[in-house]
């Protein structure tokens, strides 16, 4: 299955971002193959609606979970109606995240947050 | 004469200019453009207030219609809609009503369907017209209230029309100039201050309006947004102190110049200013 976290550098080394929709990188990891990819994610300079974007990628790179530590309510309909869980990263690093993933210790991410709408700038 | 009031930041004097402007002219329109926090209306406490609803255009899918092929998608630059699970999710509080997706939709799938974003009052408070937009809480754009607003202006003569603006320069503050003859930039003594009037320069310049500043909440020493004007000599019109007076009567929602002579001579000496200003732009230059 196929994993992603939102990041900041392309580099297994890197942290995760802080941010879902606004991340630089996504690191698409598959469980079986233990493979790595990084994408750029195109919603980062978008003018708005970067989560919903973000969230876009994700299906379409078919992303069976998700690791941030954050989400907002617009990307979080659109992970949710496509099936892909939502886990809550436990610490910045990424390849901590990956083993607690493969453990199953990482909790779900709960506290969906109401979104930064309109103060990206219009 | 339409003059429009505008500043980069809020909280800098906007309503405060405005309000006393409309208020030191016999005969004047109000508008209250800034349709995210409207508050003109606090101080002139309108009479006998019309409403009416705003809608602006929202896309609808019909699924059965809709293949999938995400041309929508792909075109909204605002990231509007989402394909998932063989469906199209539409998110309407980020639409800013284009009417792209629906052109594009090749499958005619997706129609456009009204959608209520906010309200407009008219009232009156003395002899003067009080006209209010009020954006509802989470909408993407007040750009649908502010051309209801300004829609006409033009045609009212005579009267003096000032327009509250909001804080930025983004969309709705270029649909609040765009037919104002005058812009008065409203701008404080602080760095944060002179950075925000730095982005409503360029906007009227880029527009081509006839401007000047107004310096509020003066104080003693070296003011910074004077600064600005002096080196790019920008007209300064009025210089408004920054007294303990003028801000009791504001939060205590009073209009200066009614209650005040020193302020009825502040504002109604800067309509004059604006007056002339605004002839003098009118004269063809040899």
């Amino acid at each position: 299955m196929k994993i992603a976290i939102p990041v900041d550098e392309k580099d297994l080394g890197t942290n995760v971002c802080v941010s879902f929709g606004r991340a630089p990188y996504f690191l698409i990891y598959e469980t079986e193959t233990e493979e790595s990819t990084f994408i750029d994610n195109s919603a980062l300079t978008n003018p708005g609606g970067a989560g919903i974007k973000a969230a876009q990628i994700m299906v379409d790179n078919q992303v069976s979970a998700l690791l941030t530590p954050r989400c907002g309510e617009n990307a979080s309909k659109v992970l949710q109606s496509a099936g892909i869980k939502i886990f809550k990263t436990t610490s910045a690093s990424v390849k901590e995240n990956i083993d607690a993933s493969k453990d199953g210790t990482l909790p779900l991410l709960e506290d969906i947050h109401a979104g930064f709408h309109g103060h990206g700038g219009d | 004469m339409r003059i429009a009031v505008l500043s980069g930041k809020g909280g800098t004097g906007k309503t405060l200019v405005s309000v006393n402007l409309a208020a030191a002219a016999q005969d004047a329109v109000y508008i209250d453009c800034d349709v995210e926090e409207p508050n003109g209306h606090l101080f002139f406490k309108p009479q006998h207030v019309q409403e009416e609803e705003i809608t602006s255009k929202v896309p609808v899918v019909d699924d059965t219609y809709c293949n999938g092929c995400r041309k929508c998608v792909d075109f909204c630059r605002f990231n509007a809609l989402a394909y998932t699970n063989d469906r199209l999710i539409v998110f309407d509080e980020i639409c800013h009503s284009c009417g792209g997706c629906v052109m594009l939709c090749p499958e005619k799938a997706l129609t456009e369907q009204d959608k209520v974003i906010g309200k407009v009052q008219r009232g009156m408070s003395g002899s003067l017209k009080i006209h209010t937009g009020i954006l509802n809480t989470g909408e993407a754009s007040g750009v649908p209230i502010i051309k209801n607003l300004l829609a006409g202006i033009k045609d009212i003569p005579h009267s003096t029309v000032v327009i509250d603006c909001p804080p930025g320069s983004a969309c709705i503050v270029m649909e609040s100039i765009r037919d104002a003859d005058y812009c008065l930039l409203v701008a404080e003594p602080t760095l944060f201050g002179v950075h925000n009037l730095a982005m409503v320069y360029d906007l009227v310049k880029l527009f081509d309006k006839p401007f000047g500043v107004v310096l509020n909440k003066c104080l003693e020493g070296e003011n910074p947004a004077e600064v600005f004007c002096l080196d790019r000599d920008i007209k300064i019109l009025s210089r408004i102190p920054f007294s303990n007076d003028l801000g009791l009567l504001t939060s205590n929602a009073e209009i200066a110049v009614r209650k005040d002579e020193k302020y009825k001579e502040v504002f109604s000496s800067l309509l004059d200013v604006v007056i002339k200003e605004v002839h003098c732009e009118a004269t063809p230059h040899p």
